[in-house]
């Protein structure tokens, strides 16, 4: 039996009590919304806090997923399990659907939050490559007020993120464009296991030709890499198997793997270019409404 | 199948149908899918402490101190153990099963990372743990060795410096076979293929981890001790034997056990911790591992490194085999294999062909890791011997040009060779493996793949289709050659019938998941005619039950079932005089029909089992010299090990792009002989099925270069799910076991023992195209990728 050195423990009841706990206790406390990253690495005694501020009550307050005109908003107490299940996500970013369906286990999804997966920051961790690859924002809150920023300023490194000692993440901005779609795939050792490698695109279309591409993958270096390169070399180009080989070139050759149980640095390197190209044609068959 | 959705009616039903061998549910699920199992863990005694243990986060170093001042200050800390202290009591080393000896707690040196260095005795298992953090030891780091190929090198540091006059690294160094002959026909074959392969350090990683409660009672010195083994009897002997207390004493109970693979058969350092931690304090002690401790430091199994050759003619005779084998043992040699056998039952390495000569060669070798061997499901290394055999003859098939099914077709022995004496020695008891290959073929339409497979290699799609015809060994064991530390691999039962007609057996096996209060009561019914119901089966308690060499090997059916058998065919012998003298006829005027004795020729004359029983203890005249009641004793030496074979044949897509292996069909044709209960059987076999997966594709124990174990939980250390197997398609064929008196194999093992080679035969065979002849386990993404690029590399 796995047991935990001697901590306290208080739910919070709002988002601004959290901030004052957070506040009097500073880094010896720790926010716990799904539990399962922390859970267990407390349980090992790897990770020692003094003090655990449960979150889960505010799932009434930041578990939603919002349609604006131009934006989806997404409480970061949203579950896996609803953004899988939410006919929203699949309609406007099937990528969340893609993502969600191979996210850990049914467990996991029933309690894991978007917040907690962004904020523990894995390298592997799918959803950041959602994000970085929807051009997401992060709505942050602190005892001064709120902030947004990008995911790339949102990732510090692994497992370290611009959410301060006394701050909440709080939202998720995802901007709407037309025309486009998405996708996400990814290679594990298992089901339910972390991504080898994992890659989300998501393509604009007008046209015929592609107006704006983005990639995110995880797994590949300190934190989700979203590469310009690929955005810039798909732009004004029409769809095709030459290209998506090229943008899968470039993914490969602009990323950093390292070797580790769950792969050599070559196998990653050559996943990357080889997953890039998989979503790409599976997002552009999924605008011509080839593919659901 | 039955499913969950039967209506609880059913359950009933099935109970009482058939009376005897069959399909029916198991008695055990009744309290298992209701949450209401017994483990050692839900075991809590008035005043129960819990025990903690401090291990060493190195692989290789001397201990320069060990401070439990601090500890032992903590307000709810009662006892703090250190191998100091126990080597006080004598205690501080141990047998292992392989007549080495391992600290119960380090003394001087750690051997292996993780290794047990100090245990804690708190109020609860927080505080305890909690004190571990307060114990300083100071350790002075040896270079360590991880990798068998280089553990004899001169430069190597010599790890068990606690033997006397040891200079290196060596374990065992044992051979078997004729290597003169061998190597003659070796000399003069047509054609000779030879490949390397490793079998990986895995391990077994039972559901429940492993624990004890200790209760020692000052007063009368008498010890129970519950706890998670699959010996309870001969861990009870050796308990005896190592702590010095009288046997009659002590009492083992093995409750309800979450799966054991082998990895509860050894003694562990944390028992016997608890046992001192409990006579020391005179308070019951609780021990239960965690996952950490279970993965790194209990029993693991295989890492073989086996370099095997195959001598054949052009037309694909084969000849002879012969192999060169490493054997990582670890820093202790903890096999738990027949004493005589320190390479188990590996010598079945010639499969289940008709050859001329086999020779194997086998360096042991220390390592800083820990020990073990003998363990997931391997029949005692016959998953070993199975994977070379069945590799290589795939290799020889690549090399000769010929399918791997016309090859083995061509190679079989025939049934009229049984009993068969291998090159090596083993006596095969029967088989009739043409047939049971023959009902797998026709099961996958093996034609209908290969067509299916050449479509689509033109397409550029990577499909493969893999065979393995495998031989096991089990049921240790004969009395002339199988002992473990002395102790022969005989089984006892007792059988009671009370006065009303139900029964009690008491078996000296005991079920780790098995089903054994299931199958038993089918045999016992089966021989004496009453239903399952009526039939308790009692086990897993020294005090209750007779002794015996516990469940492991796949010697449950054919050592205990046999003994079930006998000691049923006793009671019904004496029910037969009792009927006799009650008809006041004789007993050759008696005929059996399942459940009572009938006069001959007068069948409406007769009298029921359940009768006969009341009358047992009832009143009348007893025949002479015949005492009353009905119950009887037995205690059983198999004459022979059992053969079961089977036939696998496992089909898989590779994704080119990838390397991701998808296990599309697996059809499993199994020979256990008499088929007791099929539904169990069949459980048995997808439960090996699924091991084979796993070890075949992601399950690996593995290291860094300086000791540190890297697959210290269930994150890293992977096991296969529902997702990643197929639906299993099983069969089988029906040859008995000629010695067994009810004709019935060891099953348990068979799927975990010859399902690995298939899966890998099935990935290389997909990757024909790449020119690969093989690759090693565990074919993950990435090391597949490797292999199709060229860079196949032996697992570290």
């Amino acid at each position: 039996m796995q047991v935990p050195a001697p901590f306290e423990y208080e739910r919070a009841t709002s988002v601004d009590h959290a901030i004052g706990l957070l506040s009097r206790r500073g880094s010896t406390a720790r926010l716990v919304a799904g539990g399962h990253s922390l859970l267990p690495m407390m349980k090992l005694r790897l990770a020692n806090f003094e003090y655990l501020i449960d979150i889960n009550d505010l799932h009434r307050d930041l578990g939603f997923i919002k349609v604006e005109p131009s934006r989806v908003r997404i409480g970061a107490m949203t579950r896996h399990r609803e953004l899988l299940e939410s006919d929203d996500l699949r309609r406007l970013f099937p990528v969340f659907n893609d993502a969600e369906r191979v996210i850990a286990d049914p467990l996991v999804r029933n309690r894991g939050t978007i917040g907690g997966a962004l904020c523990q920051a894995d390298p592997s961790e799918d959803l950041s490559a959602v994000c970085t690859t929807l051009d997401a924002s992060c709505v942050i809150r602190g005892p001064a007020g709120e902030r947004v920023v990008t995911m790339a300023q949102f990732y510090r490194g692994p497992y370290e993120t611009a959410v301060g000692p006394d701050e909440i993440l709080t939202e998720i901005r995802i901007p709407l464009r037309p025309n486009g779609s998405s996708a996400f795939e990814k290679v594990g050792r298992r089901a339910g296991d972390w991504a080898v490698v994992s890659c989300g695109v998501a393509v604009w279309l007008r046209d015929g030709l592609i107006t704006d591409a983005r990639v995110g993958l995880a797994a590949v270096g300190p934190n989700t890499t979203g590469i310009p390169a690929v955005s810039q070399a798909l732009r004004a180009k029409a769809p095709s198997e030459e290209l998506y080989a090229e943008a899968g070139e470039i993914a490969a050759r602009s990323c950093s793997p390292v070797t580790d149980q769950r792969g050599s640095a070559a196998y990653k390197r050559h996943l990357a270019g080889e997953l890039t190209k998989r979503a790409l044609r599976r997002a552009v068959a999924r605008i011509r409404g080839e593919e659901p | 199948m039955n499913t969950g959705e039967n209506p609880p009616t059913q359950f009933v039903d099935n109970d009482l149908k058939p009376v005897g061998h069959g399909r029916m549910l198991r008695k055990e699920d009744a309290r298992f899918i209701r949450g209401k199992g017994r483990f050692i863990d839900d075991i809590q005694l008035p005043g129960m402490l819990h025990l903690a243990i401090l291990r060493a986060p190195i692989a290789h170093g001397r201990i320069v101190s060990v401070d439990v001042t601090l500890a032992e200050a903590h307000p709810k800390v009662k006892l703090v153990g250190t191998g100091a202290m126990l080597a006080e009591h004598g205690l501080a080393w141990m047998p292992t099963l392989a007549n080495d000896v391992q600290p119960v707690l380090a003394t001087d040196k750690i051997h292996f990372q993780w290794q047990e260095v100090a245990f804690v005795v708190a109020d609860d298992r927080y505080a305890a743990q909690d004190a571990l953090e307060l114990i300083d030891v100071e350790y002075e780091q040896l270079p360590v060795v991880v990798n068998a190929r280089t553990a004899l090198e001169a430069s190597a540091p010599v790890i068990r410096d606690d033997l006397a006059g040891k200079t290196d690294n060596r374990c065992f160094d044992w051979e078997t076979g004729d290597k003169q002959a061998t190597d003659a026909v070796f000399a003069r074959a047509e054609v000779v293929v030879g490949q390397e392969m490793v079998y990986p350090r895995v391990h077994p990683a039972p559901l429940e981890t492993c624990g004890a409660v200790a209760n020692y009672d000052p007063i009368d010195g008498d010890l129970t001790l519950w706890s998670t083994t699959q010996a309870p009897h001969a861990h009870r002997t050796l308990y005896s034997m190592v702590a010095g207390l009288p046997e009659h004493k002590i009492r083992v109970i093995s409750p309800d056990i979450g799966g054991g693979f082998g990895n509860k058969v050894p003694i562990y350092p944390g028992y016997l911790c608890t046992i001192v931690a409990s006579m020391l304090t005179g308070a019951p002690v609780k021990w239960t591992e965690d996952r950490f401790e279970n993965l790194t430091s209990t029993a693991f199994a295989r890492d073989y490194v086996m370099h095997g050759e195959i001598a054949a003619t052009k037309a694909g005779r084969i000849l002879a085999i012969r192999t060169n084998v490493l054997a990582d043992h670890g820093a202790f040699n903890g096999v738990a294999a027949p004493t005589k056998y320190p390479a188990g039952f590996f010598g079945v390495f010639t499969g289940s062909y008709d050859i001329q000569a086999a020779h194997c060669a086998m360096t042991a070798v220390y390592t800083n890791k820990a020990p073990g061997g003998v363990a997931y499901s391997c029949s005692f290394r016959v998953a070993e011997a199975v994977y070379l055999i069945e590799r290589l003859v795939d290799c020889l098939a690549d090399q000769l040009g010929m399918d791997p099914v016309e090859l083995r077709l061509l190679n079989l022995l025939k049934p009229d060779q049984f009993p068969y004496t291998s090159m090596t020695g083993w006596i095969y008891d029967s088989g009739d493996y043409e047939s049971t290959l023959r009902e797998a073929l026709k099961i996958a339409d093996y034609a209908g793949l290969r067509r299916e497979q050449a479509e689509k290699r033109a397409s550029g799609e990577l499909m493969g289709i893999g065979v393995s015809v495998f031989t096991e060994a089990v049921g240790a064991g004969p009395r002339k050659d199988m002992d473990i530390l002395g102790l022969g691999m005989a089984d006892g039962a007792q059988l009671c019938l009370y006065p009303t007609g139900t029964a009690v057996l008491r078996v000296s096996c005991q079920s780790q998941g098995q089903g054994h209060e299931t199958t038993f009561a089918q045999i016992v019914a089966e021989e004496i005619g009453i239903p399952p119901a009526d039939i308790k089966v009692v086990h897993g308690d020294t005090d209750l039950s007779p002794f015996g060499m516990g469940t492991y090997g796949s010697r449950s059916t054919p050592v205990s079932g046999a003994a079930a058998v006998l000691v049923a065919r006793k009671v019904r012998d004496k029910a037969h005089l009792f009927a006799a003298t009650m008809l006041e006829v004789t007993v050759a005027d008696l005929e059996w029909r399942k459940g009572s004795f009938h006069v001959i020729g007068d069948p409406a004359k007769s009298l029921t089992i359940q009768q006969i029983a009341k009358w047992a203890y009832g009143t009348g005249q007893l025949p002479d010299g015949v005492e009353g009641g009905l119950e009887a004793h037995i205690h059983y030496h198999p004459e022979n090990l059992t053969y079961p074979n089977g036939a696998y044949i496992c089909v898989v897509d590779v994704d080119p792009g990838t390397a991701v292996v998808t296990v599309r069909r697996f059809i499993a044709v199994d020979d256990c002989g008499t088929r007791i209960n099929p539904m169990i059987i069949e459980g048995q076999v997808h439960r090996g099925l699924t091991d084979g997966v796993g070890m075949a594709l992601m399950e690996m124990i593995t290291f860094d270069e300086d000791g540190n174990c890297l697959a210290a939980s269930l994150m890293d250390y992977l096991l296969p799910t529902a997702l990643e197997v197929p639906d299993w398609e099983t069969g089988f064929t029906v040859t008995p076991s000629p010695h067994h008196p009810i004709g019935a194999k060891g099953i348990g093992e068979c799927a975990t023992v010859g399902s690995p080679p298939a899966i890998v035969n099935a990935v290389v065979d997909a990757l024909k195209p790449y020119g690969l002849r093989h690759a090693d386990m565990p074919l993950t993404p990435s090391r597949l990728w490797e292999a199709m690029n060229g860079n196949a590399q032996p697992p570290m």
